[in-house]
Order: structure tokens, then sequence, then C-alpha cells
């Protein structure tokens, strides 16, 4: 697999303005298996750096700058062929399908073999620690069970970066932690750059990474 | 193939509007050389000022088209602005919903065999309280100012109203404000009145003009119930186009324009009364006036809504009734007999026009929901959702009188060749189902959470998967309620089947009018139980595939 | 069905062959025409019990002769008129339509002035034909004064017959005149259907037969000059009278099965019909009570014949004239006699069948409500076709504006 080999995730001068007004002003390289924190406040706009990177930022902002992962410029190619896997502040697992659905649809197409892909959900649900959960209505699982399998599903695709949108905000403070500490660990296995938003310090410090303090672009 | 979704769709709505209300104006001023028109003249027009009582049928059809629009109007903004927020709104709301799948012709029936002096309710008081032994003499039906279609009408608009507005409700955030009105001391409804309204209103205009543009057009509806000396302009209309006198062609498109002249002016008068209405409004606002107990015409309203409500449930139950009755004199309240020979008598005939009414209704569906669901995911992939503008354009054949663009078209396909072809019957359903189907599907379609299609294109699923297999059966529910109101919207059809199927593509609609003239209850009975049951049909299959599919799903669970 | 539905459709758009030329002394050949094509028979459809009637001969066609037929019911003749006429403007000269329709009087006069029938004509020279008593009843070869000259085929015979409940007392009107005065005694009580429906256009024709002062001069088409004179006497009576119908004259039935369903409601005393049969059906089928007889006027009513005609640019003309041969076929006309069916005088003549056929009509229950032949009374010849088209017209200017 061409992602073995893992690159790190470059924010080249990228810059986002709203209505004339500049939100974001950043020029970063994250290495694999590290954690870029971006804080700020609520309504900064930090989550429009994340939904510039990966493909999808509203008509309403305007963006400049490039996002790369190694030298693959991402901000050139349609959202889905750019392998950055995000999660968002619901972990938003699709209501109709059953777990395993779920993680199924996840998998790469490229993996034909039907037994294959029930065994890579499998291991996912064990490393999740959720075995034997295949068959369940993502609906009856608790926040934090679906927190891990939202993960365990963006993993699956096998992307290049971990993009995460406050991610934990809706836990409550025990799950919070645990499920920081299982995000964290997995994507650091996987040596995956990590660009996390937040505003909550502790997330940050539990990232253990560098941290980048929006309100100091506005200074700047 | 989405790129074009929107340029089809425009062409499928407007085109047959366009050239239909060309093929209707040209023959008014006398040319059409197929019917030996070669000279432009007035003398259709003429001709047409000639007609006993044309005045009086024009006054009769604005009249009952603002009528009907104010009452309906002013019940359901009372009941919302009353009673919103409560058990009794949300009772309401849940019995409501099933009213808008009803027939036009199907509500009409219910209505007359109600109030006629040998209908429901006088035998429910004859003889005892009433005193009769027969019918009394009273002209209720068929009244010369129209005042029993008027409430047809208003039966079946209350709840059109009633939905529209609730649609608009949440964008508008009611409760914050109601509060904030209230705490200064407002009556509920004022407060609702002042605050709310003005801004639901824009978003429920469109509708509402819709309405005058029915009402003040109407046929099968106004056959049933309206005037008949002299009828309704639309229906003197029909009556012309089907006049064996050539030359009447003529009169009739004349007459077409004049329709379509009497609903332009309902509609400019109904923006005057919005101009008064703002005012008065302003005025009454500030000046403070809080009409703090409102609660008599809170009940008032309730009321109204439930009296019509509970009408149209009570008309279809007798009409029902009716379809198995044997002899059933006044003042029974109850049929002497039952029997099924009137539906045994029926099944033979009936195989035609059933299905027919099926192929039309499901033919028209599915194209109407292919083009509709390509517009809205052409719309979510470019973000481009047209406005205003687009949404205008939608209505557009809603707000033209049918029979002014029907005739025309009918014209129009006889030349072309396609007359009274079911692709031809197809087309013109069309017109009308996709405007409906598209404003039932565009709000929960617009609605869905957009980060679900950002989490599957992480997960490197382009637009067709995520729609195929995401968004479309996420939205099932919606997608399947969305067809049911199209395929009720077909089933209702009176004129354009009429017109265009030329009598040789029977619906049970169309049966069920020509029935009317009849006066045979049992038959009719018959029909407009199937015509309401169609429907009805179509939505429990809207209801129970997302059900089935999704036993196992809680949040796929129907929402309300 | 869905099957039939596209049979239809196909036959409606290849089958365009026309037979304009159909050699009608070689009836193998029609009947073998015919053969698989679609009849599109247009008819009144308001009356369950003669929509049965169509829907019979249209199965007994289907299994004997291969042909479908499909009844296009119509609740006004005129709409059939007006489709032949938008399609001869159109120039669909084949492939029309339009392949039988139920006509008589100013439908038929005015089709066959405009050239809209299959020509020449027809009917005369159809196999059962040699049934028909055209020689007895004049009505058949002269409609409304208009020769039918085989442009239309006889199938029944008409007459209008007053009925009304027995078990509501009171003695019923005897003349026009009567039934006017009576409405003074009994407001409210009467009504008929509004022009230019069939039977409500008429009753005007009976109307203006009993008062006009010279009956021959309804033989004649109307003169402009002449019409005030002729009818004031009639619309006199209809001006004393209309502030006594039911509802005051403001609206009216639209058609005779409205007109019956108020009797059977108890609105009005008195309906009528042009079917001597009408209140007996009414009975067998439960829409009236089994109390309600017939009555006729003893100086004459109206009485005339329908028939069934041919567009000129029907699609499937053979298949028409075999199902318009079938319709005057002894087996037909008996079912079409037999009250619990429809109840309409046979246009056939009784010497010109075989004794077992002469048995069947005999022995036909003619129903608890149905006048004898000869309780019947005198027939009133209709007026020329001009007199009804110029009477509606005038009816509508008068009454058409209700206040």
């Amino acid at each position: 697999m061409e992602i073995s080999a893992k690159q790190p995730l470059v924010l080249d001068n990228i810059a986002i303005n709203l209505e004339g007004r500049l939100l974001i002003s950043i020029d970063q390289t994250i290495a694999p298996g590290d954690v870029l924190s971006v804080m700020g406040p609520s309504g900064s706009g930090k989550s429009s750096l994340l939904a510039y990177i990966a493909g999808f930022l509203d008509p309403a902002f305007s963006a400049s700058g490039r996002a790369l992962l190694g030298d693959r410029v991402l901000t050139n190619l349609p959202a889905e062929q750019r392998r950055v896997g995000m999660l968002f502040q619901d972990p938003l697992l699709f209501p109709h399908m059953s777990v395993e659905e779920n993680l199924l649809f996840a998998i790469p197409h490229s993996v034909k073999s039907g037994a294959e892909r029930k065994l890579r959900v499998k291991s996912a649900l064990e490393t999740a620690d959720l075995q034997g959960y295949q068959d369940r209505d993502p609906a009856t699982l608790s926040g934090g069970q679906q927190a891990r399998i939202a993960l365990m599903r963006v993993l699956l695709a096998e992307p290049g970066a971990l993009l995460l949108d406050e991610p934990f905000s809706k836990l409550d403070a025990k799950l919070k932690s645990q499920t920081r500490k299982f995000v964290f660990e997995e994507a650091r296995k996987r040596d995956l750059p990590v660009l996390l938003v937040t505003h909550d310090e502790i997330d940050a410090d539990e990232a253990g990474g560098k941290v980048f303090n929006l309100e100091n672009t506005e200074e700047q | 193939m989405l790129r074009i979704a929107p340029t089809l769709a425009l062409l499928v709505l407007l085109g047959p509007v366009f050239f239909g209300l060309l093929a209707t104006i040209i023959p008014a001023f006398g040319y059409f050389p197929a019917l030996g028109g070669e000279t432009l003249t007035l003398d259709p027009i003429r001709n047409l000022l000639l007609e006993p009582g044309i005045y009086r049928s024009s006054m009769i059809s604005l009249w009952t088209g603002l009528g009907t629009t104010v009452i309906s109007l002013l019940v359901v903004a009372g009941f919302v602005a009353g009673w919103s927020g409560t058990n009794w709104f949300r009772t309401m709301q849940h019995t409501i919903s099933p009213l808008l799948s009803v027939p036009h012709a199907a509500a009409a029936f219910g209505l007359a065999f109600m109030i006629t002096p040998s209908g429901w309710l006088f035998r429910l008081i004859s003889p005892e309280i009433s005193g009769l032994t027969r019918p009394a003499d009273l002209l209720i039906i068929n009244d010369p100012a129209g005042l029993s279609m008027m409430a047809g009408l208003v039966l079946k608009e209350i709840p059109f109203l009633f939905l529209v507005t609730l649609s608009a409700l949440p964008q508008v955030k009611p409760r914050r404000f109601a509060h904030v009105a209230t705490s200064l001391g407002y009556g509920r409804m004022a407060g609702f009145i002042y605050c709310i309204w003005p801004r639901i209103y824009p978003q429920i205009r469109l509708a509402v003009f819709a309405v005058i543009a029915y009402a003040s057009s109407v046929v099968d509806v106004a056959l049933i119930l309206g005037p008949t000396n002299p009828a309704p302009l639309a229906v003197r209309l029909v009556g012309w186009m089907n006049d064996p006198d050539l030359t009447m062609r003529f009169q009739a498109s004349a007459g077409a324009v004049l329709q379509l002249l009497i609903t332009a002016f309902a509609l400019l008068i109904w923006i005057a009364l919005e101009k008064i209405g703002g005012f008065f409004l302003m005025m009454k606002r500030c000046q403070g006036n809080r009409f703090a107990n409102d609660n008599p015409m809170r009940i008032f309203v309730l009321v109204l809504i439930s009296l019509s409500i509970g009408m149209v449930f009570a008309g279809l139950a007798i009409l029902a009734m009716w379809s198995v009755s044997g002899l059933w004199p006044f003042p029974d309240v109850l049929p002497s007999s039952f029997s099924l020979k009137s539906w045994s008598r029926q099944i033979g005939t009936l195989a035609r026009p059933f299905w027919i009414t099926i192929t039309i209704g499901v033919a028209s569906t599915l194209i109407a929901l292919v083009i509709a669901l390509a517009c809205l995911e052409r719309e979510q992939r470019t973000g481009n959702t047209g406005g205003n503008q687009a949404m205008f354009l939608l209505y557009l054949p809603l707000l033209i009188p049918q029979a002014s663009f029907v005739f025309g078209l009918q014209l129009f396909f006889l030349m072309s060749g396609i007359d009274a072809s079911l692709f031809g019957l197809v087309l013109v359903h069309i017109v009308f189902v996709l405007p409906y189907l598209f404003l039932s599907l565009a709000d929960p379609w617009r609605a869905w959470d957009k980060r679900y299609g950002f989490a599957a294109k992480t997960m490197h699923a382009g637009d067709n998967r995520i729609f195929w297999s995401v968004r479309a059966p996420m939205l099932l529910r919606s997608i399947l309620v969305a067809a049911a109101v199209g395929f009720a919207v077909s089933i209702g059809q009176y004129l354009p089947t009429v017109l265009i199927g030329a009598g040789r593509w029977p619906t049970i609609t169309t049966e069920a009018v020509a029935l009317a003239s009849g006066g045979d209850r049992r038959l009719i009975g018959v029909y407009a139980f199937l015509q309401m049951a169609l429907p009805f049909i179509g939505f429990s299959i809207a209801a129970i595939i997302p059900a089935v599919l999704f036993a196992n799903r809680r949040d796929m669970k129907a929402s309300s | 069905m869905f099957k039939k539905l596209l049979l239809a459709l196909s036959a409606a758009t290849f089958l365009t062959g026309s037979v304009q030329a159909a050699d009608l002394s070689d009836w193998g050949a029609i009947e073998k025409a015919a053969k698989g094509q679609t009849v599109y028979f247009n008819a009144w459809g308001g009356a369950q019990n003669i929509n049965d009637y169509i829907s019979w001969a249209g199965d007994t066609i289907k299994e004997r002769y291969g042909v479908n037929v499909i009844h296009v019911k119509l609740d006004d003749t005129a709409n059939a008129v007006a489709k032949v006429v938008a399609e001869k403007a159109a120039g669909t000269d084949k492939g029309g339509s339009i392949d039988l329709i139920w006509i008589n009087g100013e439908n038929f006069a005015s089709m066959k002035r405009q050239g809209l029938m299959l020509s020449p004509g027809w009917a005369d020279k159809l196999p059962n034909w040699k049934l028909v008593d055209w020689k007895n009843k004049p009505t058949i070869t002269t409609d409304f004064t208009v020769a039918t000259e085989g442009y239309e085929s006889p199938w029944g015979m008409a007459k209008m017959v007053f009925f009304h409940d027995t078990a509501r007392k009171g003695t019923m009107p005897d003349s026009f005149a009567e039934l006017v005065a009576w409405t003074g005694k009994n407001p409210g009580r009467f009504t008929y259907p509004s022009p230019p429906d069939f039977v409500g256009s008429s009753f005007l024709k009976q109307a203006l037969s009993e008062t006009v002062a010279d009956p021959a001069r309804l033989l004649m088409p109307v003169v402009e000059s002449e019409f005030e004179t002729i009818t004031a006497p009639l619309f006199a009576k209809l001006d004393e009278m209309h502030p006594n119908l039911w509802r005051s004259g403001r609206t009216y039935p639209k058609n005779k099965e409205a007109m019956r369903q108020l009797l059977a409601d108890n609105e009005v005393d008195i309906a009528f019909a042009f079917s001597p049969a009408e209140a007996s059906n009414a009975i067998a089928n439960g829409e009236l009570p089994d109390s309600v007889r017939s009555f006729v006027f003893s100086k004459g009513t109206l009485g005339n014949t329908h028939f069934v005609a041919i567009p000129y640019n029907a699609n499937s003309s053979e298949g028409a004239l075999v199902l318009a041969n079938f319709l005057i076929s002894a087996e037909a006309q008996l079912r079409k006699q037999d009250p619990k069916i429809w109840g309409d005088p046979t246009v056939l003549n009784m010497s010109a069948l075989s004794m077992e056929q002469q048995k069947g009509f005999n022995d036909l229950d003619q129903g608890l409500a149905t006048l004898s032949p000869g309780d019947l009374g005198p027939t009133l010849n209709e007026p020329h076709a001009s007199w009804m088209t110029r009477l509606e017209k005038e009816w509508s200017r008068r009454y058409g504006v209700a206040n």
C-alpha cells in the first residue's frame, strides 16, 4: 500500500477569509506520528481550516495556499481523492447501516475479497474493544462506543493524515479522556500526521504535540 | 446528465405552459387556420362578451378565488398563532396531513353529501328536531353566490396552507420571539401575528398565490358544488371547448384568455389586500394593541379548523357508506340495507380507469422524481439553489389557470399528433406533479446533515456513491413521501386528463366527476372512495417500505 | 390489463387503414377485417344499467368476432361530436379516435350536415336490417325530421314517461298546462333537467308541442322572425311555472338521473325520462322505492328513436359495423328490452323474428312500474332539430342567469 510510506502533512501558507476578514493564516508542517493542535475560541473559523484541507470548504469562504501530503498537492484534488481522514464533533455513523456496513463502507474498493473485508472489520472491532458488534444498530451504542467506531471507520479507509474537528467535545469528562487517549494511540501506531482543532486546552495537552494559537494570527 | 437536469425541469414545466398559452391566446383573436380562422379579428371576444351571464360568471370566479383564499389563510394563520407549540397543535398536525392527499373532487362530493337538504346533516336532525319528513326546499349546494363551492375549496386549502406554513415555521424560530412578545404583555395570537407572521408570510406567499389561481379557475369542484345558472367561468369554458359547433373553439379561447385575466386580477387585488393588511398590522403594532384576552378567539379558530377537518372525514365516511348502501331514503340516518351490489357491478367497468389511473400516476411520478432528484443533487454538488427565481418558475404552472393553457395544449397536441396518447397525458400530469413533488422533497433534502457526505468523502466515496449508498437511503422516507404526494396530485387531476385524454383515457377522477351529473350517490360513492383510497395506499407504501427496510435502525424511525 | 392498454395503444397508432370503401355486400370480409380491431364506442355513461349492457355487448362481440370494445363514457354526446370536428380540423381524416357514437337528433343533424359520417349510408345494408321495423316506426328513418339515409343504425325506441311515488298523496297532472297548475299548488316539488341536457330539452319540446298553435309548423326549420310569436305561449307558461319549481328555479338537476335521485330523496314528486322502463329499472336497482309508478299525458308525449353512427374517420369501422349489426340482433334487442337490464322498447319487427324469439319478447316481465305498450298513449312528433337548438339558446338567455 502506498500509504505505508508515511508522509508529512504540509500546510503551505494557508490563509482563509470570510467576507474580507482574515480568519486563519497558517504555515506549518506536521510530521508522520506528530500532532499539531490548533487552538481557538468557537467562531474563530478553525473548523474552516479542516474543511479547506479535506476539500469541502463552504464557498462563502475564500482561501489561498496549499495543503500537501508529502509532495502530493491536496488542494487541487477532489475531496474524495485526497485520502485525509476526518473525525467530526459527532460520530456521524450512517444511521441506515449496521456497524459492520458502516465499516465496510470505508474499506477501499481495491480490497476485493469479501472474506478479507470482513476480517478487517473484525480486527478493527477488536481494536476498539467492541468484538461481536457487527450487526448492531449504531444508534443503540453509547457515545464512547460510537466515537470509537467512527475512528475505526476513518482508519479503515487508509488515510494519509487525520483531521480532528473537536471530536471529543460532546463526550462527558471521563469518556472524553479515554476516547482521546484511544484516538491518539491509534493514530501514532499508524504513524499518521494529525491535525487537531479544539478550544479545549486539555485536548491540546493530551495530544502532546505543538500548539498553534489562532488568536496569534490576528495579532500578526 | 446532472448538468441538464435544471434545464430539463424548466422545459418540462414551462414548455407546456408556454406553448399552451400561445395556442390559447392566438385563436382568441380569430387566428387558427386549421379551424378556418385566417385573419385576426376581435369577433371571438365580442361573442364571448355577448354570452348571457358572462359578467356574472367572471365575478363568481373572482369572488370564489379570493374568498376561498381569505378564509383559508385566516383560519390557518389564526390557528398557528393561537395554538402553535401546544398539544392541540401537534394533534391537528397529524390529523390534517392525510387530508392533503384527498382529491378535491372526493372532498367536494363528501361535503355535498353532508350539507344538501337531503344530506346527512339534515337526516341527523330529521324528523325529530327539524320536523322535516321530506327535505326542505333550500338552495344549499349549487347556490348562486358560490358559497358551498367556496366551502368545498376551503376544506382542501386549509390543509394545504397549514402544511406549507408548518414547513416555514421552524426557520423563523417562533418560540423565542413568542416568549418576548408574551413577556411584554401581548396576547398569544397578537404576539404571533405581530412578530412571527410577517416573516412566515413571504415564505408561503407563492403557495397562497397558487390557491388563488386554483380556486378562481377550478372545474371539478365547481361542477359538483358550484353555481349553475350561470356557472363559474372555467366550467363554461370547458363547455365551449367541447361544443360541437366549430366556431365555439374561438370563443373558448377568448374565454380562456378572460380566465387568465380574471385570475391575474384576483392576484392583483390580493396584492393590494396584502398592503392593506400589512399597514393595518403595523398600525396596531405601533399603537401597542395587546389583545391580551384572546381566549374566545383562540377557541373560535380551533372550532373552525376542527369543523373543517371533521367535515372532510365525515363526508368521506358518508361517501363510503353510500357505496355499500341499499335503498336509503330521507330522513333515515343509516341505510335500510347494506349491499356490495354497487361494487360488484362496478368491478368490470372499474378495471380500465383504475389501471389507467395507476399507469399515469406511477409514470408521471417516477419521471418527476428522477428530475427532482437530479435537480436537488446538482444543487447539492454545485451549491447553487437558483434562489427565488427558481422557486417562482417552479410555481408558475400552479399560478396559471389550468383551463387557460391546457386547452391550448390540447390544440397543440392535436396538431402534433400526440393527442390522446398516454404519453401526452403523462407529460401534462408531470407539469403538476413535479412542482408539488419537488416542494415536498426539497426541504428534507436540503436539511440533510451534509457532514455525512463529508465523512463519506474522507473515506474516498465519490458523489455517486454518496448519493446511492448514503444520501438516498437516509432520505428514503422523504423520497417516498414526495413520490406519494406526486402520485396523489396525479390522481386528483381532472381538467388536464379530460382535455388531453379526450375521453379515451378515463381515470377514476374523470369517471367520478362524469358521474356527478348523474347524481347516483352509490356510484359516486364507489368512485370517490377509490379516489381517496389510491393516494392513501401510496402514502401507506411510503410509510411501510422504510419501516420494513430499517426495522432495526432506531435513528431511521419517522421523527414526528 | 396492461396488455389491453398496449393493444389499444398500438391499434390506435398503427392500424390506420380506412374502410371507407368497405363492401357491405361482402359481410364475411367485414367480419374478417374486424377481427382484432378495437372499437371505441362513445356513449353517454351516466347510468349503470346502460354501462353494464354495453360491456355485455362488448364481451359478446369479443368472444364471437374477436372485436375489442372500449366504452368511452361521455357526459354529453356533443363532446364526441366536438372531437370529430376537431379531428377533421386537424386533418385527421384517418385513424380517428371514435369508431361508434350513440347519437340522435341535434347531434346527428349536425354531424350529417358537416359531412362527418361514414359514407355512403350503411345501416340499411347491415345483415340484421331485415329484422328492423322501419315500416311501422317512422322515427327510424326520420330522426327529428332529418332523413337518416342509413348514416345511423337504430338502437332503441324512446318515449317520454313521467313517474311518481304512489306512497305520497296527490293527483298527477295530465298535460303540460295541468302540470303548470300543479306546480302552483305544490311549489318546490317539480323541476326538470337544465337544457341542453337531452331530457331537459325534450321537456321543453313537449311543452312547446302542447302550447303551439299550429303543430305542423314545428316540423319545418325555425324561421327566426316567427320564433317569438310561435313560442310566446310556451314561455308565458314557463314564466308562470318557474317560481314554483324546486329551488324556485334557481338551479336545476343536471340530467334525468339527478332528477330521479331528487324523487328518491323526496325532494320532488314527479320525475320523467325518455324510457318507459326507467322507473321499473330504478326500483329493481334499489334506487327508487317500489311504490313508484309511471304515467303519461293522455293527449300524447314525445317519442323518438336513438341510434349508433360511425364517424367518417373511424379507425376501426369494420369493427364498428359488426357491433352495430350485433346491436340490432334479436338477442341484443331482447336483452335491451328486458326491464331488469335496460328496458328500452325494441326497434325490431316482431313478425320478422322466429317464433322462439317472439316468445322471448312476449315473456319479458315488464316490471312493476312499466306501462304496457297499450297504455303508453299517443306519440307526439319530434320537432325539426333546429327547434331544439333554438329553444336551448332562448332558454339559456331567459333562465340561464338566475337571480
